[in-house]
């Protein structure tokens, strides 16, 4: 349980996905002018993730590794499809984003209005593979995957939110004319990353 | 994603040279006025997570450029059969067949450089400049002219690339392309940290961008 919540902590706040590994930057500077709007796209990308992670944990441990198909008899045993990971990974993220979108389409249709174009694009976040990838690196088992990949979800939505809250002040803020807009939010953001810096090494 | 400005209408016509005018602009403008990264604002992602030295930077680049070039030459020459309600999925079944190929390509020939890009390859996939110039360009132009505007694209990602890189590797590690620049000058330097974290990255291209914007005048209201 403690090691749950130890990777829970690691994949908000020390291993963000914004702050420290720079994933999902897309659409995170696109979408971050209104708070609102930000929670609505995080939402749905925790959503994402929570999902595809574990499914891609089952898929890379019960089909992909070498060795991984003996449970469909001896003969598959010496067959590796390790190169087809990211086809895979790409389809499983992508098929699920379509069903969220169906979803969000039939139970929120403000939110679909709002979100338009970026709802089909969370399936090219890189957040999203980027979770899916950083989960096949670590030895993480299934219950772990999971919390890593609502962890990172979490986090992401977190800094959206942030800079989103922080956009919003900006405007009474005089800026100077070329810094405007993409600038000035890259050094935003570079000074919030170094502001979660401060969580580092920390752990329970 | 895209801010993308307005597509050059493409109106082909008969036997137009290799490189006109208009197909020259393809390539030139992404270096500049239509940077991905600084002006459309796509593929920032491995823009900074991959540019704390010189070399992956430029493997990245390279690899970006070759899966851009190549998958837009392949959507655009299937534009007219791909129904549109399925497109991503296609596009993305197309771009992840070219990463998959540049990255056995990766591990085969340059296997320490690949270790250290660990996840970025993949993530190429992702990057929304091979998805957004396959939306805004490829699906609407023909294959010549999507092939140079994947070049074109992938050489202004790798030009900024190279400048957060060349910043990052200098000053923050002493060195270019692991050349130890400082001690072969018999100067001692202690590299500055800040500009191997994550946010040296951010407030490098926060900076690029203010000083590009300062010279050619290009302008965002809040």
């Amino acid at each position: 349980m403690e090691n749950l919540v130890n990777i829970g902590i690691r994949s908000i706040f020390i291993d963000n996905m914004i702050f420290a590994y720079f994933l999902g930057m897309c659409s995170f500077l696109a979408i971050s002018k209104k708070v609102k709007t930000a929670i609505g796209l995080g939402v749905a990308v925790v959503f994402v993730i929570g999902i595809t992670v574990p499914i891609n944990w089952l898929i890379q441990n019960r089909v992909l590794v070498p060795g991984s198909l003996a449970w469909l008899g001896d003969d598959f045993k010496n067959i590796d499809l390790g190169f087809l990971q990211f086809i895979i990974f790409i389809s499983v993220i992508a098929a699920i984003t379509q069903l969220t979108e169906m979803a969000v389409e039939k139970f929120s249709p403000a939110l679909y209005g709002t979100l338009g174009i970026f709802l089909p694009l969370i399936a090219v976040n890189c957040s999203v593979l980027g979770a899916a990838l950083f989960m096949v690196g670590r030895p993480y088992n299934l219950t772990e995957a999971t919390v890593f990949g609502l962890g990172s979800g979490i986090g992401w939505m977190l800094a959206i939110v942030a800079l989103a809250g922080v956009r919003e002040k900006m405007k009474y803020s005089n800026v100077p004319a070329p810094l405007r807009g993409l600038g000035i939010t890259f050094i935003l953001v570079g000074l919030m990353s170094l502001g979660f810096l401060s969580f580092l090494g920390f752990s329970l | 994603m895209s801010t993308a400005t307005a597509e050059v209408d493409m109106v082909e016509k008969k036997a137009e040279p290799l490189f006109s005018k208009k197909n020259k602009k393809l390539i030139t403008n992404p270096l500049d006025i239509d940077n991905p990264i600084t002006v459309q604002i796509l593929g920032v992602c491995s823009a900074l997570a991959v540019t704390t030295q010189m070399k992956p930077a430029f493997v990245m680049s390279i690899g970006l450029m070759v899966v851009t070039a190549s998958s837009n030459v392949v959507i655009s020459m299937m534009r007219n059969s791909i129904p549109s309600r399925i497109r991503i999925i296609v596009q993305l079944a197309i771009v992840s067949l070219w990463v998959i190929l540049v990255d056995q390509i990766l591990k085969a020939y340059v296997y320490d450089v690949s270790k250290q890009l660990s996840v970025f390859v993949g993530l190429i996939i992702t990057n929304c400049i091979v998805m957004g110039r396959l939306e805004a360009f490829a699906m609407g132009n023909k294959p010549w002219p999507s092939f140079l505007d994947g070049i074109g694209n992938g050489l202004g990602y790798g030009i900024i690339l190279m400048m957060v890189a060349f910043v990052r590797e200098l000053f923050g590690g002493g060195s270019l392309f692991g050349f130890k620049v400082f001690e072969s000058m018999g100067v001692h330097y202690t590299g500055n940290g800040l500009l191997l974290l994550p946010a040296g990255a951010c407030i490098l291209v926060g900076i690029i961008i203010w000083v590009q914007r300062t010279l050619n005048g290009h302008r965002e209201t809040h």
